[in-house]
């Protein structure tokens, strides 16, 4: 078998071009295939280590995973927010154990800025119950003190000190800028992997206190006559917040308090347990998924079908060749695997190449993704997949070159010992 | 060695469809004999030869090879025998594009152990060593791919392929016909001084009668196939 090898590989040499570019179909659309199944494991991954430790999230009622986006992935915005008195409803509650109100709306150069409690910096996790820590510097501990994520400091140059304006809403700065409240770059946080990284933390009341004179969402002309001072002494609690995060004392009543929430009479609430969200979520892009994959099986399928073509038009002229083969002592079985093996080296030379090359990819790729959107694409190393399908292509190339074996095998038998062209 | 390497009796053959073809009451191929096979193009000199090396099974009759009953065999035994003690020369094209020199020389030993066990060492050196008795042992034109090498270069090599590993019968159809009279000669000269050394049995086809007087004996498959005797009739 290891001499029929030896001729198979090197009568697929002998035709390189055309053979490499079967290997070339093959890797594509392995790398096609493995890139999806990577993307979709990784993505899953990625959002289901973003955040722990949380058992509800309540918002203004909307839909769960519209909350669990704007809340958590800081993707989409609000539609409504919870007023100050439900949110102390929620904090007071008996099998409450902790709260941490976020408020969401302004930005800074693109990035979200979300105002929060010091608490958030303990309570939120990530992973596998992982806290935040502070790189350098330290939490906000004045009014206009930010505390940002390692992505917005790397990409913005920004360190401990750094001065910075708000803009108001999610848009381009300018006009919207809230100029006239500077804040100062107290800490920068370490690198996460979520979209901590991309978002600048500030208090709750310096949300309060940048918004003084903007009360009709636009700046008030006399916005700018009211000194820091001033604001400073104003009472700055908040009037809403976009959203809670919320900790319960027994895990065993989340159904309950979740109902008692979902049902409070005064307010529209809606509380969602990030889990289950996200369930949620996966159930509404898996049938894009599967379309995904369904698409990348049948480009695999066309890159064996390309082997297949290769094999078969090569075997016109090499029936001279067959006839050599037979009359210098190659039996039927010889012939055959001889057509067999090429078929399969074709398979698993492209399927590892394919594997190689979007594994290379996502390493390459996988960075810029993750400062992208936020969410790094976790576990997209090689894996048993890989293995699984360049054992699967091969296997299936090896079958496929049963086609052009057979139609090789009656071919020589048929010729004889005469060398027909 | 009182046996012949061929024994054929009352053999017919006809392909499928076609009109009977063969009819040999008796032909035969000593041990060591050097045998000259002549006819007519279309008369069924490759055809016998087929039939001989077990690539095409008999109709009827005995087609004997070194005591093994042919006509008795699988396929799969017919292609063993085929390649443990036949060696087989073209008239063109005789080697595989995508091997070397010395490898295409070496290919019998591929699919036989009792060649390679016949060869003893190194297949590729006793390769090499039968190139060099047949005067290629330019090692500039060992390196050469095969099809860029001359007929007459071509031809030496199959003519190492079917020697290697000391097979009993070696069978050549028409390999001179592409060269020209000297190359030919001297190239029917190796063959046999060849044939001669490992003691194989050599049976040499050809239409041209011309080469008869370098051989053993020789004969006329017209003369001794009734089958065409019998349609001219
Ligand atoms: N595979 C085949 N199927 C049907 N008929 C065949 C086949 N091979 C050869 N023939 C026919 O059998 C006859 C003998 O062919 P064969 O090749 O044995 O002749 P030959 O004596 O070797 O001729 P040449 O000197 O031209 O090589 C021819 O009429 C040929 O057409
Ligand atoms: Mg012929």
């Amino acid at each position: 078998m290891n001499s029929i090898l030896s001729l198979a590989l090197a009568s697929l040499w002998n035709r390189k071009g055309t053979a490499i570019l079967t290997v070339l179909a093959v890797a594509l659309s392995v790398a096609l295939f493995l890139g999806v199944d990577k993307a979709r494991e990784g993505a899953r991954e990625g959002f289901g280590s973003t955040i722990s430790g949380t058992e509800l999230i309540v918002g203004a009622r909307s839909g769960p995973i519209n909350l669990l986006l704007y809340s958590v992935f800081r993707l989409g915005d609000a539609t409504a927010e919870i007023s100050w008195p439900t949110y102390e409803m929620i904090a007071d509650r008996e099998d409450v154990a902790w709260t941490v109100p976020i408020s969401l709306g302004d930005s800074h150069r693109g990035y979200r800025v979300m105002g929060t409690t010091q608490d958030y910096f303990t309570r939120y996790k990530y992973a596998d119950r992982q806290e935040l820590s502070v790189a350098s510097g330290e939490l906000f501990d004045d009014l206009f003190d930010a505390v940002i994520g390692a992505e917005v400091a790397g990409a913005l140059g920004y360190e401990v000190g750094t001065s910075m304006v708000l803009t108001h809403g999610l848009g381009a700065g300018g006009l919207m800028d809230h100029d006239n409240r500077p804040f100062r770059v107290s800490g920068v946080l370490a690198r996460t992997g979520t979209p901590v990284d991309r978002t600048i933390h500030v208090s709750l009341e310096a949300i309060t206190a940048i918004h003084v004179g903007w009360e009709t969402g636009t700046r008030n002309p006399l916005a700018d006559s009211i000194s820091e001072e001033m604001v400073r002494s104003f009472d700055l609690t908040p009037r809403t917040v976009t959203a809670v995060l919320v900790g319960l004392e027994r895990r065993g009543t989340i159904l309950r308090t979740k109902r008692a929430l979902d049902t409070y009479p005064r307010e529209a609430l809606l509380a969602i347990i990030p889990g289950q969200a996200l369930s949620q979520l996966w159930e509404v892009t898996s049938v894009a998924e599967r379309a995904l994959i369904a698409v990348s099986l049948f480009v695999i399928a066309v890159g064996l079908v390309s082997i297949l073509t290769s094999i078969l038009t090569s075997l016109n002229e090499r029936r001279r060749e067959m006839s050599i083969l037979r009359a210098t002592g190659a039996r039927p079985g010889h012939i055959f695997s001889l057509m067999v093996l090429e078929a399969g080296a074709l398979g698993f030379v492209g399927a590892v190449l394919g594997a190689f090359v979007i594994n290379l990819a996502l390493a390459v790729a996988g960075p810029i993704l993750a400062a992208r959107y936020g969410v790094s694409l976790v576990g997209t190393g090689p894996g048993l997949t890989d293995l699984y399908t360049i054992g699967a292509v091969t296997l299936s190339a090896l079958i496929i070159g049963a086609v052009p074996a057979w139609t090789a095998l009656r071919r020589s038998l048929a010729d004889g010992l005469s060398i027909k062209l | 060695m009182s046996e012949p390497a061929v024994e054929i009796r009352d053999l017919r053959f006809a392909y499928d469809g076609g009109p009977p073809l063969l009819d040999l009451p008796a032909f035969s191929l000593g041990r060591g004999e050097r045998l000259f096979l002549r006819g007519p193009s279309g008369s069924g000199k490759s055809t016998l030869l087929g039939l001989i090396a077990g690539v095409l099974p008999a109709r009827s009759g005995t087609v004997n090879v070194l005591g093994h009953e042919m006509t008795k065999l699988s396929g799969a035994a017919r292609d063993k025998i085929r390649a443990d003690h036949l060696g087989v020369i073209f008239q063109m094209f005789n080697l595989v594009p995508y091997l070397s020199v010395t490898a295409n020389a070496a290919l019998p030993c591929r699919f036989s152990s009792a060649r390679r066990k016949a060869v003893g060492g190194d297949v590729s050196e006793e390769a090499a060593r039968l190139l060099a008795r047949l005067g290629l042992d330019d090692s500039a034109l060992l390196k050469r791919r095969v099809v860029d090498l001359s007929v007459g270069q071509q031809q030496r090599v199959a003519a190492a392929r079917a020697l290697i590993g000391g097979p009993e019968i070696v069978i050549a159809d028409e390999p001179t016909s592409a060269l020209d009279a000297d190359a030919r000669d001297r190239f029917i000269a190796l063959l046999s001084e060849e044939a001669e050394r490992t003691g194989a049995a050599l049976l040499f086809v050809s239409h041209d009668a011309a080469l008869a007087s370098q051989f053993d004996r020789a004969i006329d498959l017209v003369e001794i196939n009734h089958a065409v005797g019998r349609e001219a009739a």
